[in-house]
C-alpha cells in the first residue's frame, strides 16, 4: 500500500470521526442556546404548568380551540360524537338565575392531586414533576377507572382501531386518553410554548405558562386580576384557571 | 352422626345437558368477547360518558355474590354453628366460581385484556383498583386452603383458623368492592361511605340466594335428600339480609334527600325526573317491589315459606333485583349529569349538562351471561370431581337436634 493511499484514508477516517463528534456535541450545544430541555433531563418541579383561560374573551359558537387541538392530535370524527374522541370541548354555562351565559374551552385541568392517577390500577395514569398529567399508553389496560373518577368529564377512550396517527400524539385501541397540553411542544420549548389550542384561538383567550414562576406572563395576569378553578371544592388544585366565570 | 360427602356421578344425560347448555353461553360470552376486542368498544352500548356498561353490572355482581356465598362457611366455622357445617365445602366452591365468573367478564371487558400481567405486575398502591386485584387473587389463594382443610382428614383443626382468614377476607374484598364507587369524588350517586358496608350486606343476600338455588337444584337433580331444617334455616336467613339490604338502600338515600345537593340525582333515580324513568323503575319495580318485597313475601309466608319452587322463585327475584340494583348504581351513577358547575345550566358536544343514554348491546349482554355460565360450569364440574357435597342432607343426618325436637 502506498505512502499516499495510507494518507487518503487516514484523512477520510478523521474527516468522519470529526463529523461524528460535531454531530454528538452539537445538539448540546444548540439546545443551550435555546434554553430548551435536553430530552435526556428529567422534568422537574420547579416549574408548574399551567394555563389560563379567559371566557370573556371567548366568542359565542368558536370552535377554533377544539380544531386546533383535532388538527394538532390527530383526532378525528369516527363513529359519532358519543364515542369518538374529544380531548377538548366549548362548554356553555347559562346561570338560570342571571341568564349570563358563559363559554368555555374544557379539557383535562391536570390537577395537582390528580383522581386519574390516584385509581388507575397500574400507575398508567401519572403526573410529571411539571405538573402535566399525562396516560401511559404502554400500561394502561383499559379499564377506565380514570374516566369514573374525572370531575371535569376530560377524559375519552379510544374505541376503533385507529390509522394515520400523528408522532406526537400516539394513540391506540382500548386506553384511555386526555389533553397532554401539548407536552411534545412544551418538551421542545418550554417556557416559550404556545399550545395548539392557544395557537389557534382568534380570541387570544388562552394563556400557557408557569404557575411557580412569579415573574411568568401567566403568573403576573393571575395575580393581577386573579383566576377560578373550576369544582375548587374539591381541592384537586387544578393547572387550568379560568377567568369570567 | 359423620356427615359423608361424595362426589355426584355425573353421567345422566341431564349432567351433560346442563354441561353443554353452560357450555354454549360461555362460548358465547367468550365470542362476544373476541368480537368487541377485535373490533374495539364503539360496537358496544358504552361511550365517553357511560364508561362501564352490561358487563361490569354482571361482574360486580358476580364479585359481590361470591364473597357472600361464601357466609355459609363462614358461619360453620367461625361462628361454630354446626348445622351449617355440611354446606361448608360448597359454599367454598361456589364463592371461587363465582368470583372467576366475575373476573372473566371484568378482564375481558377490559380495553386491553392483553395487558392482564401489566395489571397483575405493576400496583399503584393508591388505587383501591389495584387493592382489590389483590384482594382478588388472595380469596382464591385462601377459599382454596380453607377447602382443602375442611376436605383433608389430617388438617380439619385448622379449618376454623384458616376460615377466619377467609371470613375477614371476604369482609375487606367487599368493603373494597363498594368502595370502588364510594370512593369516587367526582359523582352525585357515588362519594358515600355507606356504599362500603352497603356491598357487604348486598353481598350476604345475592350469595345466598344463589346458594340455595345451586342447593336446592344440585340435590334435586343427582336425588340427594336435603331436609327441610336446613331449606328452612337458610330462607330465614336470606329473609333477614335482603331485609338488610333495604335498610342500607333507605338510609343512603334519606341522607341523600336531606342534602339539598343530593336532591337532583335522588329526584332522578326515585322519581325518574331528568330522563331518569329507567333507573327510577328499575329501582322501584325491580329491585324494591320485585327483588326485595316479593321474596320477602314469599320467604315469611307460611304457606310458600314451605314450598322449595317458591323458595326458588324468591332466590331468582333476588338475584334479578341485585342486577336491578347494581345496573341503577353503575349505569344510572354515570347516566346522571356530573355537578361541574353547580347550580347551573351547562350543554356542549361531550354531552354535558344531559342525562347521558345507554342501550346494552348483545355482546355486552352475552359476555355477561356468559361469566355467570362460567360460575356454573365450575360448580357443575367441580362436584364431579372432588367430594363436595354430602350424600345425605336429611334433617336426621345434617340436623338431628332440629330434628330429634320435630318429631
Amino acid at each position: 500500500m502506498s505512502d499516499q493511499h495510507i494518507n487518503s484514508y487516514r484523512r477520510r477516517f478523521l474527516g468522519g470521526a470529526g463529523a461524528l463528534a460535531a454531530l454528538t456535541v452539537a445538539p448540546g450545544l444548540l439546545l443551550n442556546v435555546v434554553k430548551a430541555k435536553p430530552a435526556a433531563e428529567a422534568v422537574s418541579n420547579t416549574t408548574r404548568w399551567g394555563l389560563l383561560i379567559d371566557a370573556n374573551k371567548c366568542g359565542e359558537g368558536c370552535n377554533d380551540c377544539v380544531t386546533g387541538c383535532n388538527e394538532e392530535h390527530g383526532l378525528k370524527e369516527i363513529h359519532g360524537p358519543a364515542t369518538d374522541a374529544q380531548w377538548i370541548r366549548s362548554v356553555t354555562v347559562r346561570d338560570t338565575s342571571t341568564q349570563h351565559v358563559t363559554h368555555l374551552p374544557m379539557m383535562c385541568q391536570h390537577c395537582e392531586s390528580a383522581p386519574c392517577v390516584d385509581v388507575c390500577p397500574t400507575g398508567a395514569s401519572f403526573k410529571r414533576e411539571d405538573g402535566i398529567v399525562l396516560v401511559d399508553k404502554h400500561t394502561c389496560i383499559g379499564c377506565r377507572y380514570c374516566m369514573m373518577a374525572c370531575p371535569y368529564k376530560a377524559r375519552s377512550f379510544v374505541h376503533e382501531h385507529l390509522t394515520e396517527q400523528k408522532p406526537v400524539a400516539p394513540r391506540g385501541i382500548g386506553t384511555v386518553e386526555s389533553c397532554t397540553m401539548c407536552v411534545h411542544r412544551v418538551d421542545k420549548n418550554g417556557e416559550n410554548t404556545v399550545t395548539a389550542c392557544a395557537e389557534a384561538c382568534t380570541h387570544d383567550a388562552i394563556l400557557f405558562g408557569d404557575l411557580n414562576n412569579p415573574e411568568s406572563d401567566i403568573s403576573k395576569r393571575l395575580e393581577k386580576e386573579g383566576g377560578t378553578r373550576i369544582r375548587a371544592d374539591l381541592g384537586l388544585n387544578p393547572g387550568v384557571r379560568y377567568q369570567g366565570i | 352422626m359423620k356427615i359423608a360427602y361424595r362426589t355426584i356421578e355425573g353421567r345422566s344425560r341431564g349432567y351433560f345437558a346442563l354441561f353443554g347448555v353452560l357450555g354454549l353461553f360461555v362460548l358465547a360470552g367468550l365470542g362476544a368477547a373476541h368480537h368487541m376486542e377485535s373490533e374495539g368498544h364503539w360496537i358496544t352500548g358504552m361511550n365517553n360518558q357511560i364508561v362501564w356498561g352490561m358487563p361490569h353490572v354482571f361482574a360486580v355482581f358476580l364479585i359481590v355474590a361470591a364473597s357472600g356465598a361464601l357466609n355459609i362457611a363462614s358461619i360453620s366455622s367461625v361462628f361454630a354453628k354446626t348445622a351449617y357445617k355440611p354446606l361448608a365445602r360448597l359454599s367454598g366452591l361456589l364463592s371461587i366460581a363465582l368470583l372467576a365468573g366475575g373476573l372473566m367478564i371484568l378482564v375481558l371487558d377490559l380495553g386491553r385484556p392483553d395487558r392482564l400481567i401489566v395489571a397483575m405486575t405493576t400496583y399503584n398502591f393508591k388505587s383501591i383498583f389495584a387493592w382489590n386485584i389483590i384482594l382478588y387473587n388472595g380469596l382464591f389463594a385462601i377459599v382454596a386452603v380453607y377447602i382443602w382443610m375442611m376436605m383433608e382428614g389430617r388438617f380439619n383443626k385448622y379449618s376454623r383458623t384458616v376460615g377466619m382468614v377467609a371470613f375477614i377476607w371476604r369482609l375487606l374484598l367487599t368493603t373494597g368492592t363498594g368502595s370502588i364507587f364510594g370512593f369516587l369524588v367526582a359523582r352525585q350517586g357515588y362519594d358515600a361511605a355507606i356504599m362500603a358496608p352497603m356491598f357487604v350486606v348486598m353481598s350476604f343476600s345475592f350469595g345466598l340466594a344463589i346458594f340455595l338455588l345451586v342447593l336446592m337444584a344440585s340435590y334435586s337433580w343427582s336425588e340427594r335428600p336435603l331436609g327441610d331444617a336446613t331449606v328452612k334455616r337458610l330462607k330465614n336467613l336470606l329473609g333477614v339480609f335482603v331485609a338488610g339490604v333495604l335498610y342500607f338502600v333507605l338510609a343512603y338515600h334519606l341522607t341523600n334527600l336531606y342534602a339539598t345537593e343530593h336532591h337532583g340525582y335522588e329526584a332522578f333515580l326515585l322519581l325518574g325526573e331528568n330522563g331518569g324513568g329507567i333507573y327510577s323503575n328499575l329501582f322501584w319495580i325491580g329491585q324494591v317491589l320485585l327483588g326485595s318485597l316479593l321474596p320477602l313475601a314469599l320467604l315469611y309466608h307460611p304457606v310458600t315459606g314451605k314450598n322449595r319452587v317458591m323458595l326458588g322463585f324468591a332466590s331468582v327475584l333476588i338475584i334479578l333485583g341485585g342486577l336491578a340494583q347494581m345496573y341503577t348504581i353503575i349505569i344510572g351513577g354515570q347516566a346522571f349529569p356530573m355537578a361541574m358547575f353547580p347550580g347551573m345550566e351547562v350543554s356542549s358536544s361531550f354531552g354535558d349538562g344531559v342525562t347521558a343514554s345507554y342501550a346494552p348491546s348483545t355482546w355486552e349482554v352475552m359476555l355477561g351471561v356468559g361469566g355467570f355460565a362460567m360460575s356454573l360450569v365450575i360448580v357443575t364440574a367441580a362436584v364431579k370431581i372432588l367430594a363436595f357435597l354430602p350424600e345425605d342432607l336429611s334433617d336426621e343426618i345434617a340436623d338431628p337436634h332440629t330434628a330429634s325436637k320435630s318429631t
